[in-house]
């Protein structure tokens, strides 16, 4: 199943396995998974891609499991992604978001992949925008991310999803902490969960308070609140209802293109500086290694300047032909 | 695998039918994740079709299946069964640990179960099997 084009054919086809292994490569940047990623562009470009961050235990997974039900109520397929974070000791995780999608076992229609965040700190792992791809070319309608369980600068996933939404539980802290930058900018859409227990109405009143501050441009999105209990499943059809609007919103104001651009530019930047030092990274070991660079820096033979010029000369001869 | 492959040990530690004792799996995972390995937790009371589904969208390298209640010759064969019908089955490594019988591991290994590690067994050597026994991809 190593072989690159069969794997595309078998996903494109609807084979589970072939997805399944699809991600893996990716993930674990086998060889040919960029051949890969390359082929399934062409598919993509289906989904809504809809990306949930908050604090850990705020109830993101069990959402996740009732927003998938729902939209399997409605038969549409659904493909998810929940990130947990690595050991920064061993390199290890236990990636335990899988047990909350009871509603959803046994249905294969549903496409749940736990990934570990490999050390990665904005909230997603690096693979997680190609292994998104995956699931668009594979068909899912749509795709719902689930961050790393953290929430001053989960980031990440805006550059990944179409539509946030940022879970914020009762008593979480007063709007000080709502102060912070990172949350309130990114969400879209503010969910305040477990909204039966206490103190959920001053968390809904703060929250909109702070949203009113928001510096919004005029035709900006407005973000909105919506207080859900993700264990009876309480407010998700509403939150479902938001998302569309949201969806609707991108689609009627051209918002969707201009996003699409920015991510794709970001992409693009991102693939050239880690291509380009690699690159570079083999000039150095051409030149020696890097330890013999420093050493003759050490030595005040030469300058960090002139190892610069010297090592990317090659490459600016070959950009003034 | 390629030289810049970062390829990890992934890892189900899934519990099956109705035994409620996860003590055990929750003591492997741990030592699993401080191997380094990347561990998915399946929860309790699992059906083995939730199993195979757990494990083919995972894609996980090792499958290991705790059972203390005793239904594991009902209960093994039908996850091989679906693991095969996904053709996810060659290159899973399978292992069972809890308290079987050993008049029924002939039956369990014919199965298809490449190990079964009872009660006792150190981390160790449950780490180093994984490792010596993961089949290349």
């Amino acid at each position: 199943m190593s072989d690159t084009p069969e794997l595309v054919s078998d996903l494109l086809d609807g084979q589970h396995r072939a997805l399944a292994r699809a991600i893996t490569n990716i993930e674990n940047r086998t060889e040919g998974y960029r051949d890969l990623v390359a082929a399934l562009h062409e598919h993509t470009g289906h989904a809504d891609v809809i990306g949930i961050t908050g604090s850990p235990g705020a109830g993101k997974s069990t959402l996740v499991d009732k927003l998938a039900k729902s939209y399997r109520d409605q038969g549409l397929t659904v493909g998810i992604i929940a990130v947990d974070p690595s050991s920064p000791f061993s390199g290890g995780a236990v990636l335990g978001d899988r047990i909350r999608m009871g509603s959803n076992v046994g249905d294969m229609d549903v496409f749940f992949r736990s990934m570990s965040a490999r050390g990665n700190l904005g909230g997603l792992s690096t693979a997680t925008s190609d292994a998104v791809k995956a699931l668009d070319a594979f068909g899912k309608d749509k795709i719902i991310i689930e961050t790393v369980g953290a929430g001053q600068n989960e980031i990440d996933i805006v550059k990944t999803a179409d539509t946030v939404a940022v879970l914020v539980p009762p008593s979480s802290g007063d709007d000080v902490q709502m102060l912070k930058a990172g949350i309130l900018e990114i969400g879209d859409v503010f969910v305040v969960n477990k909204a039966d227990l206490a103190g959920a109405d001053k968390t809904f009143q703060e929250l909109r308070g702070m949203l009113e501050l928001r510096d919004d441009e005029e035709g900006d999105w407005e973000p909105e609140i919506v207080e859900t209990v993700a264990n009876t499943g309480e407010g998700v059809d509403e939150l479902i209802d938001v998302f569309q609007s949201h969806a609707d919103w991108l689609d009627e104001t051209g918002a969707r293109e201009d996003v699409e651009r920015d991510r794709y530019a970001e992409e693009i930047r991102t693939l050239l500086r880690n291509d380009a030092s690699a690159l570079v990274e083999d000039e150095i070991e051409r030149r020696g290694g890097m330890d013999d660079l420093v050493s003759r820096v050490v030595e005040r033979e030469t300058d960090p300047y002139t190892v610069a010029d010297d090592v990317l000369e090659p490459l600016r001869d070959c950009l003034d032909e | 695998m390629s030289e810049s492959s970062q390829r990890k040990i992934r890892c189900l530690v899934a519990k099956v039918g109705l035994d409620g004792h996860d003590r055990g799996a929750h003591v492997i995972a741990r030592a699993f994740r401080d191997a380094g390995f990347e561990v998915i937790y399946s929860g309790l009371h699992q059906s083995p079709d939730d199993i195979v589904q757990a494990a083919v969208q995972e894609d996980v390298d090792v499958l290991g299946i705790s059972i203390l209640s005793g239904a594991h010759n009902t209960l093994v064969p039908k996850v091989v069964e679906g693991l095969k019908e996904y053709g996810a089955f060659e290159d899973t490594l399978i292992l069972v640990g809890g308290i079987i019988p050993d008049d029924d591991r002939p039956e369990l290994e014919d199965a298809g179960v490449d190990a079964i590690f009872g009660p006792g067994t150190p981390m160790e050597e449950t780490i180093q099997f994984i490792r010596e026994n993961t089949p290349e991809r």
